[in-house]
């Protein structure tokens, strides 16, 4: 079996299937870190007991959250030299050393406080805590951007030299470093992770808030979330836009097929709304498009011409029809996003924002509107870069593993039992945790007892098992 | 000139020893797991490193992602030589790490996730094992690519020290567990101890015998004059541990025996490494062929000095937190 197979399109379905499930839950744990950061804060500035039982009610989600991040990401770490032995022998010394840095300033960071955030609130009092939430919470956005710094060269390389092995070498780490897609990318996905718990917060909110429109706590997390949701989709399409033209600039073949620009246009491309691209036929069927949009678009000129894919020759081409679709869900989402944060703001003035149906029915179904957009954007940015690993400079061919078909087609297809598995299960633990109101007196993963610590919290009523 | 390689050869030995000692206790606690059948004695066992186990596994995030930064060739060659057992260990410590969570969010499904625990630990044991075996007994290589099959790796002497890291990672759990627990659990785990410590014993005298078998110049290292200097006190100073090691069962000490089998392990570890030196792929790659360009190390090296002593501060104080016997009424875990 799989002898036929190809190891090389083995080994991208297993990076693929792997990383979209890691980058789920830390663009989820993102955002929630500095969320719980932001209710313990409040929690000790102003005493609320709402800010402590909200704390404590997402603390049990991020610890689920957290660990399925890790797992995953323990995967995606060892994948490099497994999967794809080629591409960490010749780019392991400038990719490698960014990873090295992550582990050592996020990774351990995150690891060592994490202990401390969930179980030790009684063991170090109040201040000594919010002071490991903090470190948590920054630790995951130092992960954000050594990773993103690392994926960011492979978009777009620079300060770099190659030795006589053939591997990249260092000539300037602050090149290396801030390589030029990397300000827009690290801003856009950090955006992206914010926007995408404030996604998840907003619809658990708006659930409880459709049973019981008095709940304090359903109230403060879904007005937070709003807020959130309101004043982060706009930059967030502010962010993408830049992004964009800077990817015109560095990955202009990307821009392309993001766009289904087959043909070039001497005097203004139009924006192609929607339509049916063919990578055989080289061009959009069925499409919906506005003239000259396009070159308004990226070069903010209605006449400027734009090249197309007929000037790139053909192996060099990525997939198109995946770049062009997703890239079209991430901005649909990221409009969704916005129409919901103007409805609520629209509410908020009207008075209804706890009792409109319209607002929290739209709220729900928007929950799991952040994964999407941050799935669909990261195909945009990996297909996009096809065929190669290293853009224009090392194929992405060239960058596996000397392995045979089956090793690589058994170990996808255990990732992708035991993932199912473990998923599945993780999943359902989430939601069921979501399900359950946030109620006064709310117990952390620290369990059997109130959370009594520096006896700002009054005992509660509550104090059965969560 | 400093030799740089050298340094790092030492780093990276660091991050996997510390990484085998800590998550060591971890994984082992979950081998003896089915021992303890007891609801109670397992919510103890889980708590008694549910605060620090992420910490103990980023060493092997550490010793993975800085093979690859300091020596990308040695990584890029081991890595697909040991794909298999590499799997297999990462989809143990799936299990593994998700039962710390998933345990208490099920009443109907605890047994299963116990299960994932104890099966999760066994398999990431087994697997690193024996990936060290396949590793010292030497991996074919042509130009800089891994050039074997991918069922290279098994042969009895990986499945020895498979087995024999099993025997190890049990018996630092068993004397975590007499450190970190009282009463009846308490007894239990000297009871275990006991038995652990003379399978490691065992795995110890059958590994030791069987490495120089592997190759002529394992042999030579250990037996010819004048590397006997160096690696004699090995030996020797395993027999003096050993010794302490019994009687500090018999006294029915609380802290010693866990790090009496720590030095244990330490000097098992120099024992390899000795056998090793200075090659980082046996017999193919030394590490300064495998060594990273010199930039790329300096660069790390900064890192490294300034971050790794505040890394251990404050890895010590999440310990410092949770010091003592585990409470088994006041739990971590509802
Ligand atoms: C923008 C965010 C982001 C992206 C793109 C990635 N990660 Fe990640 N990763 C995180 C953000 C993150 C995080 C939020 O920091 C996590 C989630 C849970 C955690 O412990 O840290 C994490 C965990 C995590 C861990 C476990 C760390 C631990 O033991 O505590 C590893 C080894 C990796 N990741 C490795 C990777 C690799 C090799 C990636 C790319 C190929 C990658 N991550 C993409
Ligand atoms: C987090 C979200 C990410 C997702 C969903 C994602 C998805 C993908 C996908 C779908 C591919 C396969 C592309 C294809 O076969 O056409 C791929 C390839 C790859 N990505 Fe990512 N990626 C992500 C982030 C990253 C990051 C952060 C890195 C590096 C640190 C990275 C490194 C790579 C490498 C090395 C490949 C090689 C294989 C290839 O290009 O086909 N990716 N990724
Ligand atoms: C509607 C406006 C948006 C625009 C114009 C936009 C634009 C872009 C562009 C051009 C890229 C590809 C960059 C490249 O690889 O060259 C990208 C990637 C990405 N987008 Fe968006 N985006 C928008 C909304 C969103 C939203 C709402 C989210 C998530 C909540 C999101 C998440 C991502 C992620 C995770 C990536 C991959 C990482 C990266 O390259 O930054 N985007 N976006």
């Amino acid at each position: 079996m799989f002898e036929g197979w190809d190891a090389v399109f083995l080994a991208r379905a297993q990076f693929a299937f792997t990383m979209s499930f890691h980058i789920v839950f830390p663009a989820f744990s993102i955002g929630l870190a500095s969320y719980l950061a932001v209710l313990e804060g409040l929690w000790l500035w102003t005493g609320r007991d709402v800010f402590i039982n909200l704390f404590n009610y997402w603390l049990k989600i991020f610890a689920i959250a957290f660990g399925m991040g890790v797992v995953s990401g323990i995967v995606m770490s060892y994948q490099f030299g497994t999967n794809w032995s080629a591409f960490s022998d010749k780019v392991g010394p400038v990719i490698g050393p960014l990873m090295a840095y992550e582990v050592l300033t996020a990774f351990f960071l995150e690891a060592g406080f994490l202990g401390v955030m969930l179980f030790g609130l009684k063991r170090v009092g109040p201040r000594l805590h919010f002071l490991a939430t903090l470190m948590v919470a920054i630790g995951t956005l130092i992960s954000a951007f050594w990773i993103l710094s690392a994926n960011s060269w492979m978009q777009t390389p620079a300060g770099y030299a190659v030795n006589a092995d053939g591997q990249f070498v260092v000539a300037s780490w602050l090149h290396v470093i801030f390589n030029p897609s990397f300000p827009y990318r690290l801003v856009h996905m950090v955006l992206a992770a914010y926007l995408t718990t404030s996604l998840v917060v907003g619809a658990v909110g708006a659930f409880h808030l459709l049973r019981d429109s008095h709940l304090a706590g359903a109230r403060v997390m879904f007005s937070m979330a709003m807020w959130m949701a309101a004043i982060v989709a706009p930059i967030q399409i502010i962010a993408g836009d830049q992004h964009g033209l800077n990817t015109l600039e560095h990955q202009p073949v990307k821009i392309m097929a993001m766009e289904g620009h087959f043909q070039s246009h001497k005097d203004g491309a139009p924006l192609i709304l929607f339509g049916l691209p063919s990578q055989s036929e080289g061009k959009v069927n069925y499409a919906i498009e506005v003239p000259k949009a396009g070159s308004l678009i990226l070069k903010h000129s209605l006449d400027a011409p734009m090249t197309g894919l007929d000037t790139v020759p053909r192996e060099n081409w990525p997939p198109v029809p995946v770049v062009f679709w997703s890239f079209r869900i991430m901005v649909g989402m990221g409009l969704l996003m916005v129409a919901l944060g103007l409805l609520s703001l629209w509410m908020r003035w009207r008075g209804t924002l706890y009792d409109s149906r319209l607002l929290h029915i739209f709220a729900i179904a928007m929950g799991p509107a952040g994964f999407v957009a941050v799935l669909a954007g990261w195909f945009t940015t990996e297909v996009g870069r096809q065929p190669y690993t290293v853009y224009g400079l090392l194929r992405t061919v060239d960058s596996a593993s000397p392995l045979a078909p089956p090793a690589v087609a058994s170990s996808l297809i255990a990732f992708a039992i035991v993932y199912f598995i473990v998923y599945a299960a993780g999943i359902t633990y989430l939601l069921r945790l979501m399900a359950a109101p946030p109620h006064p007196g709310e117990q952390g993963p620290s369990g059997d007892e109130p959370v009594r610590a520096a006896g700002i919290t009054p005992a509660s009523a509550v104090t059965g098992k969560t | 000139m400093i030799d740089i390689p050298v340094i790092f050869a030492f780093i990276i030995a660091f991050a996997v020893f510390v990484y085998v000692v800590m998550d060591g206790f971890d994984l082992g606690l979950g081998i003896l797991f089915p021992l303890f059948p007891k609801k109670d004695d397992r919510d103890i066992i889980m708590n008694s490193v549910a605060p620090v186990w992420d910490g103990n596994e980023t060493w092997l995030v550490l010793g993975g992602g800085g093979l690859m930064a300091a020596f990308p060739l040695a990584y890029s060659v081991l890595m697909p030589a040991l794909y298999t057992p590499m799997i297999a260990m990462l989809v143990g410590l799936i299990f593994r790490g998700v039962a710390f969570e998933f345990r208490w969010r099920t009443l109907r499904e605890r047994n299963r996730w116990d299960i994932a625990f104890a099966g999760g630990s066994l398999l990431a044991t087994l697997a690193q094992g024996i990936a060290l075996g396949a590793i010292l007994q030497g991996v074919h290589v042509e130009g800089r690519h891994y050039a074997g099959g991918w069922w290279d790796w098994l042969t009895p002497f990986s499945l020895l020290t498979g087995i024999s890291l099993v025997a190890g990672y049990g018996l630092l759990g068993a004397t975590w567990l007499v450190m970190k627990t009282e009463g009846d659990l308490r007894e239990r785990a000297y009871h275990l101890s006991w038995w652990l410590l003379f399978a490691m014993l065992a795995a110890i005298g059958a590994v030791s015998l069987a490495t120089p078998f592997l190759s002529i110049e394992y042999a030579h290292r250990w037996f010819s004059w004048p590397g006997i200097l160096l690696t004699a006190p090995v030996p020797v100073a395993v027999a003096a541990v050993t010794a302490l090691l019994l009687r500090s069962l018999a006294a029915r000490q609380d802290y010693r025996p866990f790090f009496l089998s720590l030095a244990l392990f330490a000097l098992s570890y120099a024992g390899l490494g000795i056998s090793m030196w200075p090659y980082i792929v046996p017999r193919s790659i030394t590490i300064w062929q495998a060594a990273a360009p010199r930039d790329s190390q300096i660069f790390m090296l900064f890192g490294i000095v300034v971050l790794v002593p505040m890394i251990l501060a404050y890895t010590a104080w999440a310990y410092y937190v949770f010091r003592g016997k585990v409470d088994p009424h006041g739990g971590y875990h509802s």
